[in-house]
């Protein structure tokens, strides 16, 4: 413990502080994408402005595929199996469930920057090209401040550093090995989220609303976690996830203190409630949703795509780790509650979907349907739950950005028409972003052949052979349910008569269209022939303690 | 290995997306080249299926001609093909009626729009690449003998068929057929969908439950096998609760009564070839999979069971025939004629006599060819006057004499007229349910009667009595239509007088169905055989 280090070097009045063992190798993907952040703010301040849109995202890019990179590295060399280890003074875990999702909210995050530099969906102002981000976050909407910054077609390039520091928390979040770590890593990755929400260009005050929105319930939720991290402290007296299990299961040796504290069950189920609270107000389960639907149609859709997809995978890593590392011996305890936030997400967020009207709240509707499933994975408390939840986070993540971007790309002359009866007949006026749309939402249903039926087999195998059969059937039939409004679009945009004044799909550069492209390619592929991430999943799914 | 099987299943999947692929255009000349395309596809598909039929050998083992593939190895499944007498035959009719279906649709995909809208430019391609892509998925599902396959294929060939629904209609309509239309998609699309997410938790419950017992597989010969052989034991609670999963899905794509609703809509909304498309073809893979996987699989649920599911069959039986005489819509009449073969089919299944299912294997077949004929013929006479209504036609035999010949033949073939090939069926079926169910065999003896009142007076209003002003002029089959009535004409003539071709391939895939399921057939009531009779299990 990095407390009992400090202590110990100042009761021992050692002229120095020890400095702790760091291995720079192995937290590489992190240092990189925070050393590119760094850069990127410097970037910011000292770049003249017509430079800043390229080298941001050149440096994002180089951060991000150089993370990746790294990511691969680490598990060719093993760590994500045989040389899997506690890092930073055990404070930092890097196994295989680590590794897998720091790749995929790598590679989810190349490609959500693709889509916030795209920039030929805006009409040019004098000239300049413009992007889905506010001229200037800071001036008040409809103010003249913000009149001349559009005039002048200015663009907020503050995206691409925030983005990389949000990324570099969710790298850290479920890689964290110890409560006040992963405390850490869920303001590192909200703060940045926070802002990025409030820059979206049109719809600006829509767009603030929901950043103050998300802001006030995120600081709840970090509150409730750092409480539960009190309690459970006050249980254990540790922080860090394998020494906490080790006394919830009796196999601490017993201090005095210990011999009084673990006499008090309330401080650990308390303390794990407050502690799951946080977590999962941030993969959007319910009754901790309310803030998804307004959060996502606010935020400027990229943004939205991207917290959708990188923020969901790395919280249900933290979940993981935190269930499967440190609560393991008192999974009879969580597991029943667990249950009811599983069938309860699965279900609200299927029911509410059905009465959507608007593209973007359908999408985050469905996303918290999408965080009852992966529960249900997550509650078989087996290597084939942790495996199957893996390769649902991949399948899941691509995907959602898929759909976020195509959301991207219908617009009419105030910006993106996301109201679903814009999107009616769509498949008439383009019959391949609407194809590319719905096999999205396919694979959103659970429609064989797509990678979002190979990870919902996934979760439910896992869930039926952890026993818990009724959370299957639950799962299966609001699949029906959920099955009912993806098909609802698809009827809209193949079916229904276009809108004689309808939007019209902008064409987009490569930057978008790749983002699309890998996203078809990834749901399709991972539909088609899953069995290699299958295995990638399944030999990952090994926490390390 | 042989690689017949894939090669019968690769064909015409292969020939969608070149379908689809083919140049975009509106003239009449690039919309020739996508149907010629499509139908020198669907005819090369069945020179493949007729090859796996004449390759097949009844007296060899259940299921020849096998292939393997690895494909998810992580959960025990390998694309798997096989063909028994039952899947081989249905795989045949199938190729059968999709060429048959495209020649008789030649038109329906032409634009309605006008030339040049962005409407029109792909819908040719994509209604002929449709067909290929449920083609494919279908025979899939007949041949896989690994179930998680089977319901990959199952399940994705709702796609196409919605797409097929709503987006291709027969114009006869009324003001609002685009909303119908798009209804009856829709409602296919929920109802089977439905049907598939309750076999999919069966499906894994059925993987749990056998992996836990050693046998993580999802190979059909390897499961039954050891559930006959007593290596792998299911609870009955859990049998049952799993026969259920499956045969619900089963039982929405048959449709059983009395989740047959859908059936009518989308088969009254749709163009008459995607009416048979999903009569003749699409049902049947849920029929053909109630025998092949809630039998082979579930063999003590399935007999649990079996007295309810007979007295649905029944239902279905009288219901759709009774409601078939008050229709006024020619092609929702079909469709509930349709729902009361389907009672036919199941009951011949579930009576679980050797007669009863080699009838409903029959039956699915002749069911395919005689509806794919009336049908058809209604669909030409429909697109002739504009009008799905009875009551718009009348004297039509004086006007259009072939059609209406046609037409009678179709009808007919309905009502199981001796010589005609459904007859044949209907009374192995029928024989099949009284030697164990005489009660039931009994009251579906009257489905007859009652199919006789719907067909015969269909004929008679639409056919017969003064020649309507409406129908005037009305021309009689052309030469591409008479290439499509010929035959299913021929064909309904052949297989009423020699069923042997048929049975011959089908019996021993029967008998090793009742074998799984421990049945014999009752004992004939014998004088002298009687003190051993009844049942025995």
């Amino acid at each position: 413990m990095i407390s009992t280090h400090v202590l110990a070097a100042v009761g021992g009045n050692s002229p120095s502080i020890p400095a702790p063992h760091i291995e720079y190798g192995q937290l590489s993907p992190m240092l990189v994408v925070f050393g590119a952040a760094l850069v990127g703010v410097l970037a910011e301040a000292f770049l003249p402005r017509r430079l800043r849109a390229a080298a941001q995202l050149g440096i994002s890019l180089v951060g991000l595929v150089g993370g990746f990179v790294a990511v691969v590295v680490l598990a060719a060399q093993g760590h994500a199996s045989t040389r899997a280890g506690l890092l930073a003074m055990g404070s930092v875990a890097i196994d295989g469930p680590a590794l897998f999702l720091q790749g995929v909210i790598l590679l989810t995050a190349v490609l959500a920057v693709l889509t916030y530099a795209e920039g030929r969906l805006e009409p040019r102002i004098n000239g300049h090209r413009i992007d889905a981000f506010a001229a200037q976050a800071a001036a008040v909407p409809g103010g003249e401040q913000e009149r001349e910054a559009t005039r002048e077609g200015l663009r907020t390039t503050e995206i691409y550093p925030l983005t990389l520091f949000a990324v570099g928390g969710m790298l850290l979040f479920p890689a964290s090995n110890d409560l006040l770590t992963m405390f850490v890593a869920l303001e590192v990755l909200s703060l940045p989220l926070y802002l990025m929400c409030a820059i979206a260009r049109r719809r600006r005050l829509l767009s603030q609303e929901a950043a103050v929105k998300y802001f006030l319930l995120g600081a709840f939720a970090s509150a409730f976690f750092l409480f539960g991290t009190a309690l459970v402290y006050g249980y254990a007296g540790t922080l860090r996830l394998g020494e906490i299990a080790d006394v919830v299961a009796g196999t601490a040796p017993v201090t005095p203190a210990l011999a009084v504290t673990t006499q008090n069950d309330a401080l650990l189920l308390i303390g794990l409630a407050m502690l799951a609270v946080g977590l999962l107000f941030k993969v959007g389960a319910v009754p901790f949703h309310s803030w998804t639907p307004d959060v996502y149609q606010g935020a400027p859709t990229p943004v939205s795509g991207f917290m959708a997809a990188a923020t969901k995978t790395a919280a249900f890593g933290a979940l993981l780790r935190l269930f499967y590392v440190a609560f393991p011996g008192i999974r009879w305890d969580w597991r029943p509650v667990m249950w009811g936030v599983a069938i309860l997400t699965m279900v609200v967020g299927s029911i509410l979907a059905v009465t959507q009207q608007d593209v973007k709240r359908l999408l985050a509707y469905s996303s918290v349907a999408h965080a009852g499933f992966i529960l249900t994975g997550l509650i078989a408390t087996d290597r084939r739950g942790v495996a199957a939840v893996l390769f649902y986070l991949l399948a899941y993540s691509f995907v959602t950005l898929g759909a976020f971007a195509v959301v991207t790309l219908v617009r009419d002359s105030k910006g993106e028409a996301t109201h679903l009866s814009n999107w009616a007949g769509l498949g008439r006026r383009s019959p391949l972003l609407a194809a590319v749309f719905a096999l999205f939402l396919l694979a959103f249903a659970g429609i064989p052949l797509t990678s979002g039926f190979t990870g919902k087999f996934a979760v439910f195998q896992a869930a039926a052979g952890g026993g818990a059969t009724p959370l299957v059937i639950v799962g299966v039939l609001s699949s029906a349910i959920a099955a009912f409004f993806y098909i609802r679009v698809i009827v809209l945009m193949f079916f229904s008569d276009p809108q004689p004044s309808g939007p019209a799909v902008a064409v987009p550069s490569t930057l978008t269209a790749t983002a699309i492209a890998f996203g078809v390619l990834v749901t399709l592929g991972l539909g088609l022939l899953p069995q290699y991430f299958l295995d990638l999943a399944t030999k990952a799914s090994v926490f390390i303690r | 290995m042989s690689y017949l099987l894939s090669a019968t299943c690769a064909v015409p999947a292969a020939g969608a997306v070149l379908t689809a692929a083919l140049p975009a255009g509106t003239g009449e000349a690039r919309r020739r080249t996508t149907k010629a395309v499509a139908l020198a596809v669907s005819a090369a598909t069945l020179g493949l299926a007729i090859a796996v039929a004449a390759a097949f050998e009844p007296d060899g083992p259940r299921y020849q001609l096998t292939e393997s593939y690895s494909w998810i190895r992580s959960f025990g499944i390998s694309f798997s093909l096989g063909a028994d007498g039952i899947g081989t035959v249905l795989a045949l009719l199938t190729a059968v009626l999709v060429p048959l279906v495209m020649l008789a649709g030649w038109h329906d995909a032409d634009p309605a729009a006008p030339e040049g809208s962005f409407e029109s430019k792909r819908r040719t391609q994509g209604f002929f690449a449709l067909i290929l892509a449920v083609e494919a998925m279908v025979l899939v599902s007949f041949l896989a003998t690994d179930v998680f396959v089977f319901y990959v294929f199952f399940e994705a060939m709702l796609i196409p068929m919605y797409f097929l629904i709503g987006g291709f209609g027969d114009r006869a309509g009324g003001p609002d057929s685009a909303r119908q239309r798009s209804y009856a998609a829709v409602k296919f699309l929920l109802y089977n969908l439905l049907g598939g997410l309750v076999m999919l938790a069966a499906v894994i419950g059925l993987y749990v439950v056998a992996g836990d017992q050693g046998q993580a597989t999802f190979s059909l010969p390897a499961l039954t096998d050891a559930i006959s052989s007593g290596k792998l034991v299911i609870d009955p609670t859990v049998q049952r609760a799993l026969f259920l999963g499956f045969f619900f899905a089963f039982a929405v794509k048959a449709p059983l009564w009395p989740l047959h609703t859908w059936l009518p809509n989308a088969m009254g909304e749709s163009t008459a070839g995607t009416a048979v498309l999903i009569t003749a073809v699409v049902d049947k893979v849920g029929t053909f999979a109630m025998l092949r996987f809630c039998l082979g699989l579930f063999p003590d649920a399935s007999k649990t069971f079996a007295p309810a599911i007979l007295v649905l069959s029944l239902i279905g039986i009288v219901y759709g025939a009774l409601v078939a005489i008050g229709q006024k819509d020619i092609k929702r009449l079909v469709a509930y004629a349709s729902i009361s073969h389907f009672g036919f089919i199941i009951m011949g299944i579930f009576a679980m006599t050797s007669q009863g299912q080699s009838g409903a294997t029959l039956y699915m077949v002749n069911h395919g060819i005689s509806t794919a004929a009336w049908m058809l013929v209604a669909g030409f006479l429909i697109s002739r006057r504009g009008s799905r209504l009875i009551a718009d036609y009348g004297g039509v035999q004086k006007v259009a004499p072939v059609l209406a010949g046609t037409f009678l033949i179709g009808g007919l073939a309905t009502l199981s007229l001796p010589g005609l090939a459904p007859f044949v069926s209907e009374f192995l079926v029928l024989v099949g349910t009284f030697t164990r169910y005489p009660v039931i065999g009994i009251i579906a003896t009257f489905g007859i009667v009652l199919a006789a009142l719907y067909a015969l007076m269909l004929y008679q209003r639409t056919m017969t009595g003064p020649v309507k002003e409406s129908v005037t002029g009305m021309p009689d089959l052309k030469a591409r239509e008479l290439a499509v009535v010929a035959p299913l004409v021929a064909l309904t003539l052949l297989l009423g007088v020699y069923p042997q071709s048929l049975t011959r391939i089908v019996n021993p895939a029967v008998n090793d169905t009742l074998s799984q399921v421990h049945r014999i057939d009752p004992a004939p009531a014998h004088p002298v055989a009687a003190t051993n009779g009844g049942e025995q299990k």
